[in-house]
């Protein structure tokens, strides 16, 4: 019983790696398709792409990173500052997350302060 | 179109954070942050910039020139159209209203024609206290709504003030050495200075029902040396357009422009 647990794990185990990897693969090319469309100016576009990619690979920092600012572009800044904070519990060290995150909180407050 | 960043050394510090990043490709972009308004303006076509209860200083006529200022950026950079008919002299009837007691002006106050009496015993944040209640009074408001077609109606209260300080300020010092080498060094000096705090609170009332929607208050100020000379209208108007991209916001939508960067 238990050697068929056994198994069964491994086998889990190395199919799992390829199918992580074409995930990541595949949710690569929605992101990358999607700075190309944002470079456009196509940013509902951009949005749909990296929105897609994460839902491939719900670990892709950058893709999380890149929504953010596409949200941020439509002024949908809940889902902007959700995304950026994802981004960097992904990539705590990525310093350009981080920047950008700074630079978001500032038109964030702004925004709020008008709020209050 | 943005063309993918290269590592050449033309944003030093993209560079330099694109490294810690662990050399992630990364393209910079710009965006616009639309920041939506306080007030829902849809629902008025007009707007009456009415008067404020103005104070503080004597050789300029508050009220008037806020009036003039907000109207013709509204004009510029509003939605609505804006009403022209005689500003409204508030803090006459404010006193009247209210019953407020002012200090006479002083004598050199009576010299410019006003729209209002001079300032008097408006001198102070304090004295404009009173005052307070008057922009509470929806009765009176709806009143000089109806005559406006309903109008959006933006008043407040207008203190622009002398001020005079003094104290330790940082300034650099230029030096030169026996070489004829210079050298900028900070020192901290006693300086008197003067200038002027402008601190407007704007309301905004609904012309149909005479209630307030929004009050916002801001406070500038501005110091110069004690021997410059500055006319108070200029400095005014200098602490006026600090804040007028504030004001505005709160009827009209705003981009704030940017960028960030986007990574593979």
């Amino acid at each position: 019983m238990s050697a068929r647990v056994v198994a069964v794990a491994l086998l889990c185990a190395v199919v799992a790696v390829p199918v992580a990897a074409e995930q990541r693969g595949e949710a690569k090319e929605q992101v990358e398709f999607g700075i190309q469309v944002a470079q456009r100016g196509l940013w509902r576009e951009a949005i749909y792409r990296w929105e897609r990619a994460i839902q491939l690979d719900p670990t892709y920092a950058a893709a999380f990173n890149n929504l953010a600012i596409a949200y941020e572009h439509e002024g949908e800044l809940d889902k902007a500052r959700g995304a950026y904070e994802k981004a960097i519990t992904l990539e705590p060290n990525n310093a350009l997350v981080k920047q950008n995150y700074d630079l978001f909180k500032e038109i964030n407050d702004r925004a709020a302060k008008k709020d209050g | 179109m943005i063309a993918p960043r290269r590592k050449t050394g033309s944003l030093p510090l993209l560079v330099l954070v694109g490294a810690l990043a662990g050399c992630t490709s990364y393209y910079e972009i710009p965006i616009e942050t639309p920041i939506q308004p306080k007030l829902d303006t849809s629902q008025f076509q007009r707007v009456f910039v009415a008067g404020f209860v103005a104070g503080g200083n004597d050789d300029i006529d508050g009220n008037l020139e806020t009036v003039r200022l907000l109207r013709s950026q509204l004009r510029q950079k509003g939605a609505l159209r804006v009403v022209e008919s005689e500003p409204l002299s508030l803090t006459t009837i404010a006193t009247e209203q209210l019953g407020i007691e002012l200090p006479p002006p002083t004598p050199a106050a009576t010299s410019e024609p006003s729209t209002d009496p001079p300032a008097g015993g408006i001198r102070e944040e304090r004295d404009l206290e009173p005052f307070d209640k008057f922009f509470e009074n929806a009765e009176y408001w709806k009143k000089i709504g109806e005559e406006h077609q309903g109008a959006l109606i933006v008043t407040g209260t207008i203190l622009f003030r002398p001020q005079t300080t003094s104290g330790f300020v940082q300034r650099e010092q230029e030096t030169y050495d026996e070489f004829g080498r210079r050298r900028v060094t900070p020192t901290r000096v006693y300086m008197e200075r003067n200038g002027y705090i402008l601190r407007p609170t704007f309301v905004f009332i609904d012309g149909r029902t005479g209630e307030t929607l929004h009050t916002e208050t801001f406070r500038e100020e501005i110091l110069y040396n004690q021997n410059t000379q500055t006319p108070a209208l200029s400095s005014f108007f200098e602490l006026m357009d600090r804040l007028l991209p504030s004001f505005l916001n709160s009827m009209t939508s705003q981009k704030i422009r940017g960028t960030r960067v986007l990574l593979k």
